[in-house]
């Protein structure tokens, strides 16, 4: 179990400041996020779009300001807890018991939702009789690529992950490679490939097609795949991989009986707490009236969710306000020395 | 202002007046109608304001720019009439449209 002061799901920009803003009143946090990398939507969505509306910063790219952001939080060695997600939160004499998607547990005063517009999950086929074989024959990502081993691979999308994973596939497997258009959105350099592996005859392309169905009863047997004219052609299968990016979703948040208004969640304007006590929700997630979904706005939610974590953290202490311009003690805790 | 008319997987429809110059997402947002996400505020950075336009007014939009069809791609049962709403820009030229919502858009 660790113990922390302030538990932060979500590593974007308005869950790192608020760190930084954590670590400047002394307070410990961990940071939890379902991505693979720190930045949130900002790595995820638009990491080489520019950005024009940080203050004194005329513009950057979502990866640049992330860049900035972790190296902000440097000083304050923080933890951070990557492809893992919170599952369920518990209250315990004043403190919250979270437990995440990959067995870990915390206990803290305070949580500081900064999910964004939800966890990105990969998004899963629409037909229905695809769950019952979802993570055994029916796949969104690759652990191990050794059980496809002389399989009978169908792969559905058109950007790089189908198209890496089909050009790696082919090697020993039998791929089909399936999308709804004719225009694939990978890297030049593998739709080039795709178009010499099927010039061998090594994969099966078929374009303007979609899942239509899946049959088996242990494992999957056949798909059966839809023309945008609407004729239907089955393929024999092993495995079915779908690669169709990423998707939000609030996930396990909706269960933890906040109130939720239209995916978002309403917080007072004085220290972003929700209708639970420390439990608060800053950045996108977060509404009140006026809010206003920018980055500078969740970099101030989460300066004053951070003054209201500390109540809770330090229930004795009374919290000082100080600047980081003249203080002593905040210049000791980014390790700056006079 | 112009009327779009946005019709959802239901069968249940809405009409609103949309200020020239937006988007029919926001139309659709501004005037709460449901069935819109728009998780990513219209950056067209995401695909939850995914809509089907029929053929007699698909022809009539301007065309798709480059990345649009991408971010279809990664849609909830994308189909050779779908648009992403963020993208389309209301005028009088568009006095009338339909839009018909998917079935979810996550």
């Amino acid at each position: 179990m660790i113990n922390t002061d302030v538990l932060v799901i979500g590593a974007g920009p308005t869950g790192l400041f608020c760190a930084h803003q954590l670590g400047i009143i002394g307070l410990k946090c961990e940071i939890v996020d379902n991505l693979d990398k720190i930045g949130g939507q900002c790595i995820e969505l638009y990491p080489d779009k520019p950005i024009y509306d940080i203050p004194a910063i005329p513009e950057c790219t979502g990866e640049e300001l992330t860049k900035n952001l972790i190296e902000q939080i440097k000083p304050f060695n923080f933890n951070f807890h990557l492809k893992d997600r919170v599952q369920k939160i518990k209250n315990q004499n004043n403190k919250w018991i979270v437990n995440t998607f990959k067995g870990k547990e915390f206990i803290t005063p305070n949580i500081v939702i900064a999910g964004g517009v939800g966890s990105f999950e990969p998004r899963k086929f629409p037909t229905k009789n695809c769950e019952k074989f979802e993570e055994k024959t029916v796949l969104y990502s690759i652990k191990d690529k050794s059980i496809f081993k002389g399989k009978k691979v169908v792969i559905f999308g058109g950007g790089d992950s189908a198209l890496d994973w089909a050009i790696e596939l082919s090697k020993n497997s039998k791929v089909t490679l399936i999308h709804r258009r004719d225009e694939f959105r990978g890297a030049p350099s593998s739709v080039k490939k795709i178009k010499e592996l099927e010039k061998e005859k090594k994969i099966d392309v078929l374009t303007k097609y979609s899942i239509n169905d899946v049959k088996g009863s242990e494992k999957i047997e056949i798909v059966e795949i839809k023309h945008e004219e609407g004729q239907i052609k089955t393929i024999n299968a092993d495995y079915v991989l779908g690669f169709f990016g990423l998707i939000m979703q609030l996930g396990p948040i909706l269960e933890w009986g906040l109130n939720i208004d239209k995916k978002t969640i309403p917080v007072n304007t004085e220290n972003f707490e929700t209708n639970h006590k420390g439990i608060f929700a800053i950045g996108d997630i977060c509404t009140y009236p006026g809010k206003l979904k920018l980055i500078l706005s969740g970099f101030h939610e989460g300066a004053l969710a951070a003054r209201g974590c500390f109540k809770y953290a330090r229930p004795n202490e009374k919290y000082r306000f100080e600047f980081t311009t003249t203080s002593k003690t905040v210049k000791g805790r980014i390790g700056v020395k006079e | 202002m112009t009327k779009i008319k946005y019709i959802e997987h239901s069968g249940k429809e809405y009409e609103a007046d949309v200020v020239n110059g937006l988007t029919v997402m926001e139309g659709a947002v501004q005037n709460g109608i449901p069935g819109i996400d728009a998780d990513c505020g219209g950056s067209m950075a995401c695909a939850t304001c995914h809509v089907y336009i029929n053929d007699d007014w698909f022809s009539k939009l301007p065309e798709k720019e480059i990345g649009e069809d991408d971010m279809l791609d990664q849609a909830y049962e994308p189909k050779k009439n779908s648009r992403l709403s963020c993208q389309i820009i209301v005028s009088e030229k568009l006095e009338g449209l339909v839009v018909h919502l998917p079935e979810k858009q996550i």
